[in-house]
């Protein structure tokens, strides 16, 4: 599974490089998107369900964020 | 599959893109044009000047304010995809020299307009090329003539479609009415008589319309979603480009001018010092690149130095003035770490200054400076 790092980004940032990551993704590829910004809790979600992605897993511990993401290109 | 290949009896669905910004009126386009049946994508450009989430995700009194994102929200609530794009490299041109000038501050709203515009043409025309009639028919904006005093005018509306490249393919659903027929009008795809002949300022219109459609909830920000409509960030941007006399910034400057109290004691340097201590969080991330004073005796603000010290006078200043924030503040003296982005650090000790010794014009944000030409008339 492949880690995207959008630490020190601020939104939009972690939602745009996780659009432009999963775009070159294969469906059924795993993806884990780790920042810093706890914006990105409810950004990346939203993001995937306008667009049909799965949303595996949501973590935060000291500090960090982590939204676990199946792609689903329809 | 190309459309000439669906059943003939299947009804063609035209395709529209819109320009989402998050706002009441971009939605309230999004869904008059979808009540006619024509399928919308949304387009989000992201400028660095967008005020959502930053100042929310930096300080800590509105950390528990709602983070989400707008566009995003509204796109989920018209049910549409939104396609998000980073345009803040290209956007510098547009800050930095803008064809028709600038607003009441250093917004460049007239210029925004015609190239976010421009962007989704460009967009409409490569999807056109590649799915030819599957691919978007029309671009669709949330502007209402009169909405705002520098881009969203009778003659400017015409300006944007012709300079942006979209001509007549380009529909504001909330203002048509008021605007000659366009391409998707002319052809049949939408029912002018559908749409809405909104003007002015007054929001009412916009409301009722939302109430209509069952829409409670939505943002409305005053003075738009934009720093740069901001009277205090621009003058704090007219400061930068005074200081290095010339227009130009790098995305970090302008993240930087959301953050702090920023104060220029000399031509030379500022100071960006933290408020409080999200801030500071936030400050600490920029130590790498910037020189920073640390409060070592004392609880106090992280202060970060844009530009150079020219000796140790200056170090002192800043010192004096960054202890001035510190809980040292009535303190005979205040010991301050001086750090280099390297990592090489010193310590000085300096009696911190007093509220009358701070000259009110260091305070950078409160006045406009005047601003260096645009970077084409330079040299000329």
């Amino acid at each position: 599974m492949e880690e995207l790092d959008v630490r020190r980004l601020l939104c939009p940032m972690p939602v745009i490089r996780t659009q432009n990551k999963v775009n070159s993704m294969a469906t059924g590829e795993e993806l884990r998107v780790v920042g810093t910004d706890p914006g990105m809790l409810n950004d990346i979600p939203t993001w995937c369900r306008i667009n049909g992605h799965e949303v595996l897993a949501m973590e935060e511990n000291q500090g960090e964020y982590v939204v676990h993401l199946r792609a689903q290109h329809t | 599959m190309s459309h000439t290949q669906m059943p003939a009896d299947k009804p063609f669905k035209r395709k529209a893109l819109a320009l989402v910004s998050g706002g009441l009126d971009s939605m309230l386009a999004v869904r008059v044009i979808q009540e006619q049946g024509v399928e919308v994508e949304g387009v989000n450009f992201y400028t660095g000047f967008c005020v959502e989430g930053h100042t929310q995700a930096i300080r800590e009194r509105d950390k528990n304010k709602n983070k989400r994102n707008d566009a995003l929200w509204v796109a989920e609530q018209l049910g549409i995809k939104l396609h998000i794009i980073d345009i803040s490299e290209e956007y510098k041109d547009v800050v930095l020299n803008p064809k028709h000038g600038y607003g009441a501050h250093l917004n460049p709203c007239l210029d925004c307009k015609i190239f976010m515009v421009n962007q989704a043409t460009l967009m409409l025309s490569k999807a056109r090329e590649m799915a030819g009639d599957e691919g978007f028919d029309f671009i669709i904006t949330g502007e209402v003539i009169g909405q705002r005093p520098k881009s969203q005018l009778k003659w400017t509306m015409p300006v944007i479609a012709r300079e942006s490249g979209a001509d007549d393919r380009l529909l504001r659903p909330l203002s048509a009415l008021n605007l000659e027929p366009t391409l998707p009008e002319r052809e049949g795809w939408v029912n002018r008589d559908e749409l809405h002949g909104f003007s002015g300022r007054n929001r009412k219109p916009q409301i009722e319309l939302a109430e209509k459609f069952g829409l409670t909830e939505f943002a409305q920000p005053a003075g738009g979603c934009c720093f740069l409509t901001h009277e205090a960030y621009s003058n704090k941007l007219a400061d930068l480009w005074q200081a290095q006399n010339k227009r130009d910034y790098e995305l970090d400057d302008i993240m930087l001018l959301k953050v702090g109290r920023h104060i220029r004691p000399q031509p030379h340097f500022k100071m960006i010092v933290s408020r409080e201590e999200g801030e500071g969080n936030f400050l600490q991330g920029y130590r790498y690149l910037y020189p920073s004073l640390e409060i070592v005796s004392h609880r106090g603000p992280l202060t970060l130095i844009d530009g150079e010290f020219t000796g140790d006078d200056d170090l002192a200043l800043a010192a004096s003035i960054a202890a001035r924030f510190s809980q040292g503040r009535s303190a005979e003296e205040v010991v301050v770490a001086f750090r280099e982005p390297n990592g090489v650090a010193r310590e000085i000790t300096v009696q911190p200054m007093r509220p009358d010794q701070i000259d009110p014009t260091w305070h950078v944000g409160e006045h406009r400076p005047n601003i260096p030409p645009a970077p084409q008339e330079q040299g000329a």
